[in-house]
């Protein structure tokens, strides 16, 4: 079946991606109701990721984890339930999408030229294979994003390695790189006990944001344990033995410390 | 009378002939405001909602019965007047003389009367048993005169249950608005009219018809002194709201005193009553709190609606439903929402008395209803989940806009249509008879045709689909002459005097039957077409379990290949069901809709080939099974969504519960002013230091 997509660019329609899976109702990955596609293969081994099923890159040969989908089977997907994402669109979360970087942006740009109507584009990132020295690379990609929800693992530049295994110069560089081109984007920070916890973490979060003016919101989302039977299915050991879910309150709580923080820092700048 | 009564009301055919929705097409008022009008619950409504819990909670530690009649036949107007707190009442009139005594009502069956009265400790008085024995004849046993063997057996498999042959049918919903807008006598000349009038040929129709005529002009009559046993006079018209509620209560509880139905439902009267409310606040005669307070001593009372029924009666449905389901806004064919501020009044009775599962309160859900009524739904649903929503953009289209919902999802033309309920066919369970050639997987009996099993060690999908198609044909049969029978002996000796007086002379009839067991069909069929499925049988030759090899789509991920499966088995079972001459040229119909007893069905039904173990419940309605949608809400929905409603026209249900955090974020996670100004007074109070040492 091709619904509504017979005029768009067979180029980009053809454009195949490594995925994990697809959700049909996803909530909480930007505005409204949105069909989520989550990219096979991440680079990063953040301690608290609640997805290891989606780590390991597929295999150029079709052997590995995750199947190749097209761009047009997965507009195909939303156009045959168009009605549920009225006020949602479709985000691109993984693994890491940001590895795919041309899948990506084939898909966006044919989101935005479907004949039915465009579609709200978004990308949820932790920017692990960004870098500013090669950021044309990406530009495709960022040209067609309606929002990025960006990843902050942690701010304190020597923790984040031992975090997530990859420096944290990639997220930073990916969010001035936003900020330039002013595309709206949404900070996101897990905060674990004991780890991304601290009030001074949150602080150096809120100011490393203040000088971003593209940026629209904060979320501090709570860490929790409904990733460790995954692990337990994978059998990989759960780095987090022992580490008790985050007290939603608590992570309020810190959003704000960050928030004061942001503010504070534009002031200095100037802005408000 | 009528002219006073109807003082300023805009004409039209409704004053000449009973149209009721010709009234309100012509006189409600629209709203599109919000919830900020309403008002909270009066003294009187707490002190008298406070009582009722206090009867609740008596009735609780009573094991679930407070009290039980054993000896006075409900009958319209069979008790004294009963009252709560009677200074108290807004609105007046309950079952029988006490709040919460069910009433003895053995026209059903007297030994389904006698159980549940027995299973609650109660007697019934051996004078009536003996005359419902011996003396007059009931619905049950006229049944069970005509049963066939195979019909017997059927049921006793259990690849037919649920049926109403022991239990008052329901799903009828009298027009109480017609008490309201006309008053009892008005309708009496109506039907006495209607009676003067009939074929003139006494063939065993017109006999029957005339019988009925005379039944529900009686049945009117009783009505007229049930009001006067409460010392109302409803002969004439309702002059205001606080009337128009009162005389509409009066035709339910006629109805509920005479008939002990599976589902009692009310039908759509919130528009309708509107009409009143607004005339009377626009003349200052009342003011909001007293408007809220008439539509909260109604609600209050629909609450305390009560049956006596067996436990095996709630196992069947989970619990002790009435179903007394009132329908509530929705879209007028002209375009104009039918939404009015008495819609919100309903809804606001969540508020006042908290949470309730009755009356069923039923929002018929359309896109284009106004904003702020969508969102006070969805403020109500979060804090009560007490708010059952259905798809008017779908059902307007073949019902216009004056229909009603009765029991969960079975949608009728109020006044015009009926239906005859017919509980549901276990399709699950065909399949696996198909498989043993009509032997039952559990006992190993011959309850179906002796078709031809199937044979070697794999399920072939073609061989299946053609033993299957038969099955279902035969199945079909047994079923709609079984409903046959129900029905004609329903009417016969169980018949719905009153309910039947507030409907129009000809009534179109829906021969309502359903099915059970959709996904299991659907995804063991997938199986067999797109995995391998290997047969395993017992030393008798009977396939008991199966193993299957391979992966194949599952019904609720949006894929045709299986959806089409289960599409096309409602359609084929649907066609079946229509070569089969029904009861009173009634138009059949089917549903999909097992909300509770699908854990019965379940435990009644072998392994299936789509791995489901013997016993496992069954999903509900035409849900997916359980944890085999994986794709999320929306592809689960979209499959349901292509069953086809033109052949499941009584209604196709989707279960669907979600925890909060997957609808969204609740947090504050965007910026916006109140960040902004908040943190302000922040930064004064911190005295911004230069110690940022951030980039």
């Amino acid at each position: 079946m091709t619904v509504g997509t017979e005029r768009l660019g067979e180029k980009d329609l053809e454009v195949a991606g490594r995925v994990h899976s697809v959700e049909t109702f996803g909530t909480v990955d930007g505005p409204g109701t949105r069909l989520v596609v989550f990219c096979q293969g991440c680079p990063m081994r953040c301690l608290y990721c609640h997805n290891p099923d989606t780590w390991e890159f597929g295999r150029a040969d079709g052997s590995g984890p995750g199947t190749s989908v097209t761009v047009a089977e997965i507009l195909e997907k939303f156009e045959r339930n168009r009605p549920f994402y009225r006020r949602g669109g479709i985000t691109v979360t993984g693994g890491e999408p940001m590895a795919q970087p041309d899948f990506v942006a084939a898909l966006f740009r044919s989101a935005h030229a479907a004949p039915a109507g465009r579609i709200h584009t978004c990308l949820d990132t932790s920017g692990a294979t960004f870098s500013a020295a090669a950021s044309e690379r990406f530009s495709p990609l960022l040209d067609e994003c309606d929002l990025v929800l960006l990843d902050i693992k942690t701010a304190e530049a020597s923790e984040h390695e031992r975090l997530c295994g990859l420096p944290a110069s990639h997220a930073l560089e990916l969010g001035d790189e936003l900020a330039r081109r002013g595309v709206p984007t949404l900070i996101r920070h897990v905060v674990v006990p004991g780890i991304t916890d601290s009030e001074e973490e949150a602080a150096e979060v809120g100011r490393i944001i203040g000088n971003w003016d593209n940026v629209v919101g904060l979320d501090f989302l709570p860490y929790h344990t409904l990733g460790k039977p995954k692990y337990d299915k994978l059998g990989i050991t759960y780095p987090l033995e022992g580490v008790k879910a985050m007290d939603p309150k608590r992570a309020k709580e810190l959003r704000r410390v960050a928030l004061v923080a942001r503010a504070r820092r534009r002031a200095e700048r100037g802005v408000r | 009378m009528s002219q006073e009564a109807w003082q300023g009301f805009v004409g039209g055919n409704w004053e000449h002939q009973i149209d009721v929705r010709d009234f309100i097409q012509r006189n409600y008022t629209p709203y599109d405001g919000d919830e900020s009008f309403l008002a909270g619950p009066t003294e009187s409504t707490v002190k008298l909602w406070d009582e009722v819990l206090g009867l609740f909670e008596q009735e609780r530690k009573a094991g679930g019965v407070l009290d039980m009649d054993t000896k006075v036949v409900s009958t319209i107007t069979s008790h004294p007047a009963g009252y709560i707190d009677k200074p108290l009442e807004k609105i007046v009139g309950l079952q029988t003389e006490k709040p919460l005594k069910r009433a003895l009502m053995p026209n059903g069956g007297i030994r389904m009367a006698v159980a549940a009265c027995k299973q609650n400790g109660y007697e019934v008085d051996p004078e009536v048993v003996d005359f419902y024995t011996n003396y007059r004849k009931t619905h049950n046993a006229g049944v069970f005169d005509v049963y066939t063997p195979e019909m017997r057996a059927c049921r006793h498999s259990h690849i037919i249950t649920g049926l109403p042959d022991a239990y008052g049918r329901g799903r009828i919903i009298g027009d109480y608005r017609r008490v309201a807008l006309y008053g009892v006598d008005r309708l009496i000349e109506e039907k006495k009219a209607e009676h003067a009038g009939t074929q003139k040929t006494m063939n065993e129709a017109t006999i029957r018809h005339r019988e009925e005529l005379a039944e529900q002009i009686r049945a009117l009559g009783e009505l007229k002194q049930l009001g006067q046993i409460y010392g109302i006079d409803i002969s004439g018209p309702a002059r205001n709201f606080q009337e128009a509620v009162q005389w509409l209560y009066f035709g339910y509880l006629a109805a509920v005193k005479e008939q002990n139905g599976a589902a009692m439902s009310i039908g759509r009267n919130s528009t309708f009553l509107d009409i009143y409310a607004e005339r009377d606040l626009k003349a200052g005669k009342i003011t909001e709190a007293e408007a809220q307070e008439i539509i909260d001593h109604l609600v209050m009372k629909l609450r305390m609606v009560k049956f006596a029924r067996t436990p095996e009666y709630n196992e069947l449905f989970s619990g002790d439903p009435q179903w007394v389901t009132e329908s509530l806004g929705g879209m007028g064919v002209d375009g104009r929402s039918m939404v009015t501020k008495t819609a919100f009044r309903y809804l606001h009775t969540l508020e006042n008395m908290g949470t309730s599962p009755e009356p069923n309160l039923t929002v018929l859900w359309s896109t284009r209803l106004p904003e702020a009524f969508k969102r006070y739904c969805a403020k109500i649903s979060i804090t009560t989940s007490s708010i059952q929503y259905e798809n008017d953009d779908l059902m307007r289209v073949y019902h216009g806009d004056d229909y009603a919902i009765a029991c969960c999802v079975s949608s009728m033309r109020i006044g015009k249509e009926m239906q005859f309920f017919g509980a549901r066919a276990n399709l699950a369970k065909c399949l696996l008879y198909a498989i043993n050639g009509g032997r039952d997987e559990k006992s190993g009996e011959q309850v179906g045709p002796k078709f031809r099993p199937v044979e070697g060690d794999y399920l072939d999908y073609d061989d299946v689909i053609s033993k299957y198609r038969d099955m279902m044909a035969w199945l079909a049969g047994v079923y709609v002459n079984s409903l046959n029978i129900i029905h004609y002996m329903h009417d016969k000796y169980c018949y719905e005097r009153l309910q039947m007086a507030l409907h129009d002379e000809h009534v179109h009839r829906w021969f309502a039957t359903g099915i059970a067991g959709l996904s299991v069909v659907a995804d063991s069929l997938s199986a067999i077409k797109y995995a391998k499925v290997k047969v395993i049988r017992d030393e008798t030759g009977l396939v008991t379990d199966y193993e299957v090899e391979g992966d194949f789509p599952k019904y609720g991920n949006d894929d045709d290949r299986v959806d089409k499966i289960a599409h096309d088995v409602v359609e084929v079972f649907m066609k079946y069901v229509r070569e089969i001459d029904t009861y009173r040229n009634s138009v059949p119909t089917t549903s999909i809709l097992t909300i509770t007893s699908n854990v019965v069905y379940g435990s009644a039904t072998g392994n299936t080939p789509d791995g489901r173990r013997a016993g496992e419940p069954f999903a509900p309605g035409a849900n997916p099974m359980h944890r085999r949608d994986t794709h999320g809400a929306v592809a689960s929905l979209a499959s349901v969504a292509k069953l086809p409603f033109k052949d499941a026209q009584d209604g196709i249900s989707n279960t669907f519960s979600i925890v909060p955090n997957a609808l969204g974020k609740d947090a504050a996670v965007m910026f916006d002013e109140l960040d902004l100004d908040a943190l302000d007074v922040d930064i004064q109070i911190e005295n911004p230091a230069p110690d940022c040492g951030c980039c």
